[in-house]
C-alpha cells in the first residue's frame, strides 16, 4: 500500500505536531485538511489542551494508534469559515471541538443526542474519518468540523482555561447527572486529583455537594482543600483514616487509570451508593459480590458525553466561572510536557498555545 | 457449661440441626420464647431449602454458629398474638423470610429497607433480640416480631409460595429498584436454580423478553416449555454468544459460582445494567472498557424490606406465579442437601414440615 501523502490528501494546507512511531516522540508536521463543506466550521486553533489520553495514544498503548499521529481532544480557537448550510455559528465566534468530530447521525444513540456512544463514532484523532482518511487532531493549527460536532465557548470563559473542559469538564460532568450524584447536600468522593479529578471537584462543589478528593499523595491535601475547595482529604492508604470515612458517600467520580482495588471505594459509599469510573484501567479489576449486595451499591463506568450535554456542561462552566487549573506552554516544550504528564507533574492540565506558539 | 436447648425459653420446640461444618442434619428438640406483646407464634407448614441454608450448614462463609436449624422461607399458621399485635389473629397464613429483626430506627429502617440496616438479625444464625441463638424454619414453631411476619395471599398455595420468601423477593427488589420492569425490554436471566427460574416468571409478568442464559445446554427445553422463557443462550456456545452480544437491556445474575463477567457484561446494550444477587465466594474479574464506553453498570442487591416483600407476594398472587418445588419430608433432607449441592433439583426443595418434623 502506498504511503499516505499528507500534505496532498485534502485540499488546504495544515501543519501541527505528530507523533511518528510508539516512542510518542512529537515533531512538526506538515499535512492538509479538507475544504470547508456546507454543513463544516473551520476555525483557527488557538489552545489545546493535553489530555492524558493524548499519552496514551502516541505511545500506541492502546494498540490502536496510527501513524503519524496528530493527537488533540480539547482545542478552541475563533470561527475563519462556516459553509453554505450552518446555521449556529458566524465567523469570528469562539468555539471548540472536543473527542468526536462526526457519528452516524441515525442511531438511537445518536438521536438521544448520545454520540459518545454511537458505534460509528469518529473520532478527533486516530479514526478513520467518513472520506477514508485519519483524522488529526488539535495539535495543529487550524481545524474543520461539521457544525454539529462543534460547541461554543461563551465569552467570559477564558479560551486556555476552557480548552480541557472539552474532555476533561465533560467527562466528569455526565456521570454526576446521569448517576444522580447532583443533589445539593449529597456528598461525593473524587479518586485521583489530575485533569479529571480537579475538575470533577470544581463542578461538584458548583452542584452544591460536599466533596472529598481520595488520593495516594498525601502531599496534595493543602491544593484540593485551600485552592480547589474540597470539603475533605483522603489519604487512601491510610487504613484508619478510610475506616473512619466508611459508608459516608453518596458516589465517588473514580479517575485513576492505573490498576487499582475498587473494593476500599465500594466500603466508603452508603447503602445504595454508587463507584463512577471514568479512568479506564487496561487490566480488570477485582470484584467480589459481596459488597455490592450487602449494601445495594452499582459500579459504573462513563465515556465522555454527547453534544447537547456537552454545551449544557459549557454553559454551567460559564454560569459558574469554572475553568481548568492550567499550565500553558509553547508547542516545542509539548515533549517535556508528556514527561511531566506521565509522572503526574502537573496542576492539572498543561495547553498548548497555539496560536503564539505553533508556527508553519 | 454448654447450653441446654431445650430449657433456654418456656416452649418446646422441635427441628433438625447440625452441629458442625459437616453440614449434616439431625433431630434436635430445643425451646422457643413466649410471645411478647409484639410477637406472634407461628405453626410452621412448610419451609423451603435455600442455597443459603447450605452455604451455612457448611460454614462456606465462615460465620457459622452451631447448634445451626437453617431456613427462611416458612409459611405457617399463627397460634397466638402479643397483646400489641393488630395485623394478625390466631388461624391466619404468614410467611417468615430471611430476618426476624432490625433496630427499627435507622435511616434504612425507617424506609422500609430493613434488609440493609446495619443490625439485622437473621432468622437464622443470628443472636436474636434475647441475646439467644436465633433458630430457623428446619423447625415445628417459630416466634417472631410482628414487624418482621409477613401476610400470604390466600391465593398462593403454601408449598410452592415458600420459596418466594426468599428467591421471590431476591430477584423482585432488584428488577423494581434499578428499573428492570418497562415492557418489551429484554431480561437476561443468568443461572437457572432457586432464584433463577422465578426470576423468568416475574419477569415474564412485567411483559419483559426474558433469556435464560446457562452453561448446561440440558436446561433449555426447560427454560422455554416449563418456564416460558422466550430463548436460551448456551454459554459454552461461542457463536450463539457472539450473536447475541449488545441485545440484552438487564441482567439478573444469579450464579454463585465465579464466572465470567466479561461474557455477561457483552451481552448488554447501552446503559446496561447487570445486577448480581448471587454470591460467589470469590472475587470475580471486572474489566472496566465494556463499563466505560457503554455506560453499563453493576449492581448489588440483598433480599428486601418487609413491605416490598409483601408487595411481592400479592404481585405473584395476582399472576398465578408460585416456585417449581420438589416437597420432601424432613428425614429426606440429608440427601435433598447433597442433590442442591449439585443443583439436582427443579427449582427448590420445600420441606413439608407439618408432617414430618416432630419428636418421635
Amino acid at each position: 500500500m502506498a504511503p499516505v501523502d499528507h500534505e496532498n490528501e485534502h485540499p488546504v494546507p495544515a501543519y501541527g505536531y505528530a507523533a511518528r512511531d510508539a516512542s510518542g516522540h512529537l515533531s512538526p508536521f506538515k499535512f492538509s485538511r479538507r475544504a470547508t463543506g456546507e454543513t463544516d466550521v473551520a476555525f483557527k486553533i488557538t489552545y489545546c489542551g493535553i489530555c492524558h489520553s493524548d499519552l496514551h495514544f502516541i505511545k500506541n498503548e492502546w494498540g490502536n494508534a496510527s501513524y503519524p499521529a496528530v493527537p488533540g481532544h480539547e482545542l478552541v480557537g475563533v470561527v475563519t469559515e462556516v459553509g453554505s448550510k450552518v446555521t449556529k455559528y458566524k465567523v469570528g465566534d469562539r468555539v471548540g471541538v472536543g473527542c468526536m468530530v462526526q457519528s452516524c447521525r441515525s442511531c438511537t444513540s445518536c438521536a438521544e443526542n448520545l454520540e459518545n456512544y454511537c458505534p460509528g463514532m469518529i473520532l478527533t484523532y486516530g479514526s478513520k474519518n467518513l472520506d477514508g482518511t485519519i483524522t488529526h487532531g488539535g495539535y495543529s493549527n487550524f481545524m474543520v468540523c461539521d457544525e454539529h460536532f462543534v460547541i461554543r465557548i461563551p465569552d467570559n470563559l477564558p479560551f486556555d482555561g476552557a480548552a480541557p473542559l472539552l474532555c476533561a469538564g465533560i467527562t466528569v460532568y455526565s456521570p454526576l447527572k446521569y448517576y444522580g450524584l447532583d443533589k445539593p447536600g449529597m456528598h461525593v468522593g473524587v479518586v485521583g486529583l489530575g485533569g479529571l479529578g480537579h475538575m470533577a471537584v470544581k463542578f461538584a462543589k458548583a452542584m452544591g455537594l460536599k466533596v472529598t478528593v481520595i488520593s495516594t499523595s498525601p502531599n496534595k491535601k493543602a491544593e484540593a482543600m485551600e485552592r480547589l475547595g474540597a470539603d475533605a482529604f483522603l489519604v487512601s492508604r491510610d487504613t484508619e483514616q478510610m475506616q473512619a470515612a466508611m459508608g459516608t458517600m453518596d458516589g465517588i467520580i473514580d479517575t485513576v487509570s492505573a490498576t487499582h482495588a475498587i473494593v476500599p471505594l465500594l466500603a466508603l459509599v452508603k447503602t445504595n451508593g454508587k463507584v463512577v469510573l471514568v479512568g479506564a484501567p487496561e487490566k480488570p479489576l477485582e470484584l467480589p459480590a459481596f459488597p455490592l449486595i450487602m449494601g445495594r451499591k452499582l459500579v459504573g463506568g462513563s465515556c465522555i458525553g454527547g453534544i447537547k450535554e456537552t454545551q449544557e456542561m459549557i454553559d454551567f462552566a460559564a454560569k459558574h466561572n469554572i475553568v481548568a487549573d492550567i499550565e500553558v506552554i509553547s508547542i516545542d516544550y509539548v515533549n517535556t510536557a508528556m514527561e511531566r504528564l506521565l509522572k503526574a507533574d502537573v496542576k492539572y492540565r498543561f495547553v498548548i498555545d497555539i496560536a503564539n506558539t505553533l508556527k508553519p | 457449661m454448654a447450653t441446654n436447648y431445650e430449657d433456654q425459653h418456656p416452649n418446646k420446640a422441635f427441628g433438625w440441626a447440625a452441629h458442625d461444618s459437616s453440614g449434616l442434619l439431625s433431630p434436635f428438640p430445643f425451646s422457643r420464647r413466649e410471645n411478647g406483646v409484639d410477637d406472634v407464634a407461628v405453626k410452621i407448614l412448610f419451609c423451603g431449602v435455600c442455597h443459603s441454608d447450605l452455604h451455612a450448614l457448611k460454614n462456606e462463609w465462615g460465620v457459622t454458629r452451631y447448634p445451626l436449624i437453617p431456613g427462611h422461607e416458612v409459611v405457617g399458621l399463627v397460634t397466638k398474638v402479643g397483646a400489641n399485635v393488630e395485623k394478625f389473629k390466631a388461624g391466619d397464613r404468614v410467611g417468615v423470610g430471611v430476618i426476624v429483626g432490625s433496630c427499627m430506627k435507622c435511616e434504612a429502617c425507617n424506609q422500609d429497607l430493613e434488609n440493609y440496616c446495619d443490625k439485622l438479625i437473621f432468622t437464622y444464625n443470628s443472636v436474636d433480640w434475647d441475646g439467644t441463638n436465633a433458630f430457623g424454619g428446619y423447625s415445628d414453631s417459630i416466634v417472631v416480631h410482628q414487624r418482621y411476619v409477613l401476610r400470604f395471599p390466600d391465593n398462593l398455595p403454601a408449598d410452592k409460595g415458600a420459596p418466594l420468601l426468599c428467591a421471590g423477593i431476591t430477584v423482585y427488589s432488584p428488577m423494581k429498584y434499578y428499573g428492570m420492569t418497562e415492557p418489551g425490554k429484554h431480561l437476561g436471566v443468568a443461572g437457572l436454580g432457586g432464584l433463577g427460574h422465578v426470576a423468568v416468571k416475574i419477569g415474564k409478568a412485567f411483559g419483559l423478553k426474558v433469556t435464560v442464559i446457562s452453561s448446561s445446554p440440558g436446561k433449555e427445553a426447560d427454560a422455554i416449555d416449563c418456564l416460558g422463557a422466550d430463548a436460551f443462550l448456551p454459554t459454552s456456545d461461542p457463536a450463539k454468544v457472539q450473536a447475541a452480544m449488545g441485545s440484552i437491556d438487564y441482567i439478573i445474575d444469579t450464579i454463585s459460582a465465579v464466572h465470567s463477567l466479561p461474557l455477561l457484561l457483552s451481552l448488554l446494550k447501552l446503559n446496561g445494567k447487570l445486577v448480581a444477587v448471587g454470591l460467589p465466594n470469590k472475587p470475580l474479574d471486572l474489566p472496566i472498557f465494556p463499563l466505560v464506553l457503554k455506560r453499563r453498570l453493576i449492581g448489588g442487591s440483598d433480599f428486601g424490606g418487609i413491605k416490598e416483600t409483601e408487595e411481592m407476594l400479592e404481585f405473584c398472587a395476582k399472576h398465578g406465579i408460585a416456585a417449581d418445588v420438589e416437597v420432601i419430608k424432613m428425614d429426606e433432607i440429608n440427601t435433598a442437601l447433597e442433590r442442591l449441592a449439585k443443583s439436582d433439583v427443579k427449582y427448590r426443595f420445600v420441606i413439608d414440615v407439618a408432617n414430618s418434623v416432630s419428636p418421635k
